[in-house]
């Protein structure tokens, strides 16, 4: 039987409605919710490219339940910032050129952007610290940690 | 000049592509209906095929490149805007559609720019002489006083202008490429040459750009494939009712040993797909991996490829004073891309068309033609963006599953692999082993070179590697196998006086093999400069200044003295005899591409732990000649990307698999480089603007392998033959040493 489930996401309240209540949350927000940052990698919490903010906290929104979220306040790529008003982050990444084919970029920058609320001017090996569970196959490693420092100085 | 044939804006309005234009809001607009206009031209030889100016002056342009992640969409984008003279934002970019673009080769090989990027600069020089001919007659002015600003000509004296969209808007040039058509002077450039910052990279960073894994069209369900337990083997019978109940199950697809889900959400497709019970023949047609090697090595020979012969190589050597050898190989490799492949399919009135990130939409095109039987004037292939494209991966094969399936249900159908169907089902970058001698004289001077490389057979064909649901369902397929050009830098760039390079072609390889970043030239360059650091060890020289002794070319010396400078090279002879439990060394590598274009040197910095076995690489010194450079921070992004990429493939990737499939099937068993263990990167790029422009991505993942090699060398004294390096591995060599 189809359920309808409550949403908090980017800062608004929606609806889902889900055959399975167990689904992970990245395919409400990306196939229900039409959110595109939030992207499909691995299905195994490996690579983080489906990294969303969960109560400020970075998740690896494939391998969380709906069911799971209950209230709980979900940020993806989309609510961080806009085209028309980017996060510093956003900014710093384009401004660094910090993307080859950017596939990974959206969960580089959810985890970065939890790493720097907690972090104030972290060091470089913080910076590579906090996204070691972060892959990226193209090989943009320096320039996404550039731009990590360049948004931490903002 | 100047015709009325059909317009290609009133055409794009009814079709279904995909319009890329920088200055439009969402990026991405897209349509789906079908269009009763004309065919727009696709042939190479025509500007038409290439260009279209609309009476805005707004300048399209059709690339049969396709933007991979690499930033070519900008850099053409340069291009056009540079040789017609326009605003960059006046350009809008067309990529990769087969009813509507050239087919100017699959993106690969780096080429993208070197050969396609030359075709578009001669359309819009073609376009551009046209232009001012026209404009000529228009404001009686000969053509030779005009000058071109912002796509407005008027003669250099001033007066009346007339814009491009005066000139041509909304109609066809209806001319030729002209190979003879001026081209600007790379002095007086203003784009050509800029860091121009990449369009596509804006959209990626607030999740507004559409990568094919969020393209829609009307209707469409989701398909999984579910994939056999062993690779070969065969489908005996399927259990419908265990996916009875699964909500929005629309269809089990069976055609031969081809199975797979359709359902109306994507979770339904991968619960039905989980749920499925099937029972499959039992099938053991892999070798041991323990004794890969061996089997590599007792593979049929269908044929040997020359590569170069000087002298002879072969009495050379057996009367060389001093002869040295040495046997290389290297893993075999996945693609590994982010995004696990996927397509969409539809079948409308007989005909396909099939949106994917094909690196080679229009080869696509032809292989589903041939699998469906259908005409390829039935089969449509548009490219939509993927996660990064190393070669080829899954993508192929992704569409041929979403069109077996749309076939199958008769509705639009998109399929997403999963990470198991990607690390298990793409093809792989086959494994590949290296024999190397050579022979000195009595004052160390290098006499004879004799490699024989023993890679799978490829060539001839139609160069599409196998789709894999084709071959499950029985359909039409080319069996051939195709590694791609996997022979070059077989041959070496130095001027020993006896060289023979041979490759033993053989008749099989473990898996379906396919090309992966510089294919052949990566695993070619790290035996033949890993060998010459061992000749230079052999005779103490200083593997620099050994390099250059044996080098006639200026370019690649003139690099080489650069990498020196730029590493702070300073002479070394012999491994140093390091104490302590981390040993440092650095070792250095050169290469000139294809021994016919970008040249490359590197000098690694690695840190070697005794104990562990751990390499760490600390530092690359990369110094590139790639010709004119078309936007030198893409060139960087390259390269910075070509190391660490080709780091993680040297000290960490390998495939595994039992007798019946892959088993490496995630990122736990097939490690990657993570951010802790990076590199720092220093590039030094040597421009050249009035030269051609070289490729200059696949180059610099060429170098890496040996310049690590040879660095462990210089640290602890042991030679690292085999890809990866691990820790068991140099724990092995240091034991034995």
């Amino acid at each position: 039987m189809p359920k309808t489930i409550p949403l908090h996401v980017n800062g608004q309240p929606k609806r889902v409605t889900v055959d399975d209540p167990d689904m992970p949350l990245l395919y409400a927000l990306r196939d229900n919710l039409g959110l595109h940052g939030p992207r499909f990698g691995c299905g195994l919490g490996q690579c983080g490219s489906c990294t969303v903010h969960i109560d400020g906290k970075p998740v690896r929104s494939c391998v969380t339940p709906l069911s799971a979220v209950g209230k709980k306040k979900i940020v993806t790529l989309e609510g961080l910032g806009s085209p028309e008003k980017l996060h510093a982050l956003q900014q710093a990444f384009i401004t660094e050129q910090a993307a080859q084919c950017g596939y990974c970029i959206s969960g580089m920058i959810m985890e970065a952007a939890a790493f720097l609320a907690r972090t104030k001017n972290p060091s470089e090996a913080q910076i590579k610290q906090a996204l070691a569970h972060n892959l990226c196959r193209c090989g943009t490693h320096l320039r996404i940690v550039r731009a990590v420092k360049r948004a931490a100085a903002v | 000049m100047l015709s009325n044939k059909p317009n290609r804006r009133d055409f794009l309005k009814g079709t279904g592509i995909l319009i890329v234009g920088f200055s439009l809001p969402s990026f991405l607009r897209t349509a789906h209906a079908q269009s009763a206009a004309a065919p727009k031209t696709v042939a190479l030889d025509e500007v038409d095929a290439f260009l279209a100016i609309d009476p805005s002056g707004r300048v399209t342009l059709y690339s049969g490149k396709v933007e991979l992640g690499t930033g070519v969409r900008t850099a053409l984008t340069q291009i056009v805007a540079e040789e017609l003279d326009v605003p960059l934002a006046r350009v809008d970019v067309i990529e990769g559609d087969t009813a509507l673009t050239p087919a100017q080769g699959p993106t690969w090989g780096s080429l993208s720019i070197q050969v396609g990027g030359i075709q578009i600069r001669q359309a819009a020089a073609t376009a551009r002489q046209a232009l001012l001919q026209d404009a000529a007659k228009r404001l009686d002015v000969p053509a030779a006083d005009l000058v071109v600003e912002q796509g407005t000509v008027r003669a250099r004296s001033g007066g009346k202008q007339v814009t491009y969209g005066e000139l041509i808007g909304g109609k066809n040039f209806s001319l030729k490429l002209d190979k003879q058509a001026p081209l600007k002077d790379p002095a007086t450039y203003k784009i050509v040459g800029q860091s121009v910052p990449r369009y596509d990279i804006p959209p990626k960073m607030t999740g507004q750009f559409t990568y094919i894994h969020d393209f829609k069209v009307p209707g469409m369900l989701h398909g999984c494939v579910v994939r056999p337990p062993a690779m070969g083997a065969s489908l005996q019978s399927v259990d419908e009712s265990s996916v009875r109940g699964v909500p929005g199950l629309v269809k089990v697809v069976r055609e031969g040993n081809f199975l797979g889900v359709v359902a109306e959400s994507e979770w339904g497709a991968m619960q039905a797909a989980q749920k499925l019970k099937a029972s499959w023949s039992k099938w053991e047609g892999l070798p041991e991996q323990s004794k890969l090697w061996e089997y590599v090595r007792a593979t049929k020979i269908n044929k040997d490829d020359v590569s170069s012969n000087v002298g002879d190589a072969e009495q050379a050597l057996a009367q060389a004073a001093k002869r040295v050898s040495a046997t290389y190989n290297w893993a075999i490799h996945t693609h590994g891309s982010m995004g696990p492949s996927c397509a969409v399919a539809e079948f409308k009135e007989g005909k396909l068309t099939c949106w994917s990130a094909s690196q080679a939409t229009h080869n696509l095109r032809l292989q589903l033609a041939a699998m469906f039987s259908l005409p390829n004037s039935d089969v449509r292939v548009i490219y939509v963006d993927g996660s990064g494209c190393y070669g080829r991966n899954g993508h192929e094969d992704a569409a041929a599953d979403a069109a077996l399936l749309a076939r199958g249900v008769g509705r639009p159908v998109r399929v997403q692999w999963t990470r198991a169907d990607e690390h298990g089902w793409d093809p792989k970058g086959p494994p590949t082993l290296m024999d190397l001698q050579a022979g000195l004289d009595a004052s160390g001077n290098v006499v004879a070179w004799y490699s024989q490389l023993y890679i799978p057979e490829g060539g001839g064909g139609t160069g599409s590697v196998k789709l894999v649901a084709a071959e499950l369902a029985g359909l039409p397929f080319d069996k051939g196998m195709y590694p791609g050009n996997i022979i070059n830098n077989s041959a070496i760039p130095y001027t020993f006086p006896n060289v023979r390079t041979v490759a033993h072609r053989l008749a099989e390889t473990p898996f379906r093999p396919s090309w992966i970043r510089a294919p052949g030239r990566m695993q070619n360059t790290f035996c033949n400069e890993a060998f010459v650091d061992e000749l230079a060890a052999a005779t103490g020289a200083d593997p620099l200044e050994f390099r250059l002794r044996y080098l006639n070319d200026a370019r690649g010396t003139e690099l080489l003295k650069r990498l020196a400078r730029l590493a702070q090279w300073q002479g070394r002879t012999a491994a140093k005899p390091a104490s302590g439990e981390v040993a440092t060394g650095r070792g250095v590598t050169y290469v000139k591409y294809e021994l016919a274009r970008t040249y490359v040197g590197a000098v690694a910095d690695v840190e070697v732990n005794r104990k562990s076995g751990e390499v760490r690489v600390k530092h690359f010194a990369v110094v590139q000649d790639c010709g004119q450079i078309i936007n030198p921070d893409g060139v960087r992004n390259q390269i910075e990307g070509s190391v660490i990429q080709t780091v993680s493939r040297t000290l960490k990737e390998e495939l595994t698999f039992d007798r019946s499939r892959v088993t490496s099937l995630d990122w736990d068993s097939y490690p990657i480089l993570t951010f802790p263990e990076i590199p720092e990167v220093d590039v030094d790029l040597i421009d050249r603007p009035t030269e051609k422009p070289w490729g200059a991505g696949e180059p610099p993942a060429a170098v890496v392998p040996s310049a690590i090699s040879n660095a462990v060398f210089d640290a602890v004294g042991v030679r690292l033959r085999s890809v990866p390096f691990t820790p068991a591995k140099v724990r092995a060599a240091l034991q034995s040493a």
